[in-house]
C-alpha cells in the first residue's frame, strides 16, 4: 500500500460523496472531499456529511471517475427539445375507445 | 415589566426539539462515594485524551483529517461530561468544577492519555492503545449493575467503536506507507507502550465495585487479541518494552500533566463561573 504525500508533492484526491438519507430514495450528491484512499474517503465522508443524522448509506466515487457533461455547451446539448412537443405525452390526442389511459 | 420589554433582543431561539438530556446520558442520580470514584477515572481518561487531542485542531495534515480528530475529541468530551457530572454528585460539584477546579493530585486519570502526542505517530499510537481499550470497557460496562453507568456505556461503546476504526487504518496507511512513516510509527507504538499496562490494573476499588465497575484485568484479553490482529496485518512486531512506574488511579501523574491541566483550566480558574 503506498501513501499519498510521500513523494511530498501530490495531493490526497478528491472525491464526490452520495448520500442516501432514508430506505427507498435515491443517493443524492451531497459534496467532495479530499482523501488517500477509497475506504479514507467513506471514513471522511461520514465524519463531514452525516453528523446530524443525513443519511443511511454512503457512495464515495474518485472524482476522476465522472464523465460530465461541458457547461460550456449546454446550450447544444439541452436545448434541442425545445419545440419538439411530440416528445411529450401530452401532445397526442386519445383514440375513442382506448381505456385505461 | 411591559410585555415588549420582555421580548429577547436575540428573536425567538429554540432548541426545544433537540433532546438535550440525550447528551448526559445516565444522569439525574446520585453516585455512592465510591461509585464517584470510579466514575471520575472514567471521566478525567477520556476529558485529559479529548484535551490532548484538541490541540491538533487546525494543525491535522489535512482539512478531512483535522474533522475527524476534532470529532474523536468531542466524542470523548461527552463521554467525560456524562461521567463527571454523575460522579459530582456525589460531592455536590457540577461538571464544570469537576473538569476546572480540581487540583493535578485530585485527576485519576492514566498516564497513557497525560503522554505527548503532538507529531502523527505518538498521537496515533496513544489512540490506538486508548480506543482498543475503551472499546473492551464500553462493552462490558453496558451490562453495569449501576443503570447510570450502564447508559453512559451504551453510548460511548458505538462512538469509541469508531475511534479504533479510524486509528486502525491510519496504522494500517503509515506502517505500509514509506520507510519513514513506519520506522516513525513503531517508534510511537513502543513509546506508548509501557503507559498500556496501568489501563488493566485492578485495585481495592475495582475489586470492591464488583458487578458495578469493569474488573481493568478482565479486559487484556480483548485488548491484546484486538492488538495482535491490527498488528499482525500491518506486519508489526509487538512492542516488548516494559511497563513503566505510574499512579495516575491514586492521582500520581507525570511531569507532562501539569502543563495539560495549567492550559485546561487557566480561563475558568481566572473568570469563575463565566458563561458564554
Amino acid at each position: 500500500m503506498s501513501t499519498p504525500g510521500e513523494m511530498g508533492t501530490e495531493d490526497w484526491p478528491l472525491w464526490e460523496v452520495f448520500i442516501r438519507a432514508n430506505r427507498g430514495l435515491s443517493h443524492v450528491h451531497v459534496g467532495s472531499l479530499h482523501a488517500p484512499d477509497a475506504e479514507m474517503a467513506l471514513r471522511n465522508a461520514r465524519d463531514l456529511y452525516t453528523r446530524r443524522n443525513e443519511g443511511i448509506s454512503i457512495w464515495v466515487v474518485e472524482a476522476t471517475a465522472v464523465t460530465t457533461s461541458d457547461p460550456d455547451r449546454k446550450g447544444e446539448f439541452f436545448e434541442s427539445p425545445a419545440g419538439k412537443n411530440y416528445r411529450h405525452a401530452i401532445y397526442y390526442t386519445r383514440a375513442e375507445g382506448v381505456k385505461h389511459l | 415589566m411591559s410585555t415588549e420589554e420582555e421580548i429577547d433582543v436575540h428573536g425567538d431561539v429554540s432548541i426545544e426539539e433537540l433532546d438535550l438530556a440525550a447528551e448526559l446520558p445516565g444522569s439525574g442520580r446520585t453516585a455512592t462515594p465510591e461509585i464517584a470514584e470510579y466514575a471520575t477515572r472514567l471521566g478525567d481518561d477520556a476529558l485529559i485524551l479529548s484535551q490532548q487531542l484538541g490541540w491538533w485542531i487546525s494543525r491535522a495534515p489535512e482539512l478531512e483529517e483535522d474533522l475527524a480528530l476534532g470529532n474523536i475529541a468531542l466524542d470523548l468530551l461527552g463521554h467525560a461530561r456524562a461521567f463527571l457530572n454523575f460522579a459530582g454528585t456525589a460531592s455536590g460539584r457540577d461538571e464544570d468544577e469537576m473538569a476546572f477546579m480540581r487540583d493535578e493530585p485530585e485527576f485519576l486519570n492514566c498516564w497513557l492519555v497525560e503522554q505527548p502526542g503532538q507529531d502523527y505517530g505518538p498521537m496515533l499510537a496513544r489512540q490506538l492503545y486508548f480506543s482498543a481499550y475503551q472499546v473492551q470497557l464500553y462493552t462490558a460496562l453496558e451490562h453495569s449493575a449501576d443503570e447510570s453507568l450502564a447508559a453512559i456505556g451504551a453510548k460511548a461503546r458505538r462512538e469509541v467503536t469508531y475511534h479504533l476504526d479510524h486509528s486502525i487504518m491510519w496504522t494500517l496507511r503509515l506502517a505500509g506507507g514509506t520507510e519513514e512513516s513506519r520506522r516513525r510509527l513503531i517508534v510511537a507504538l513502543d513509546d506508548m507502550w509501557p503507559y498500556v499496562d496501568e489501563l488493566f490494573e485492578d485495585d481495592d476499588l475495582t475489586n470492591s465495585l464488583d458487578g458495578v465497575a469493569v474488573r481493568p484485568s478482565s479486559l487484556r484479553e480483548g485488548f491484546d487479541a484486538t492488538l495482535a490482529a491490527v498488528f499482525a496485518e500491518a506486519e508489526l512486531e509487538l512492542p516488548t518494552a516494559k511497563p513503566a512506574a505510574t499512579g495516575g488511579r491514586q492521582g500520581r501523574h507525570s511531569t507532562p500533566f501539569g502543563y495539560i491541566l495549567a492550559e485546561m483550566q487557566w480561563l475558568a480558574r481566572r473568570h469563575p463561573g463565566a458563561k458564554w
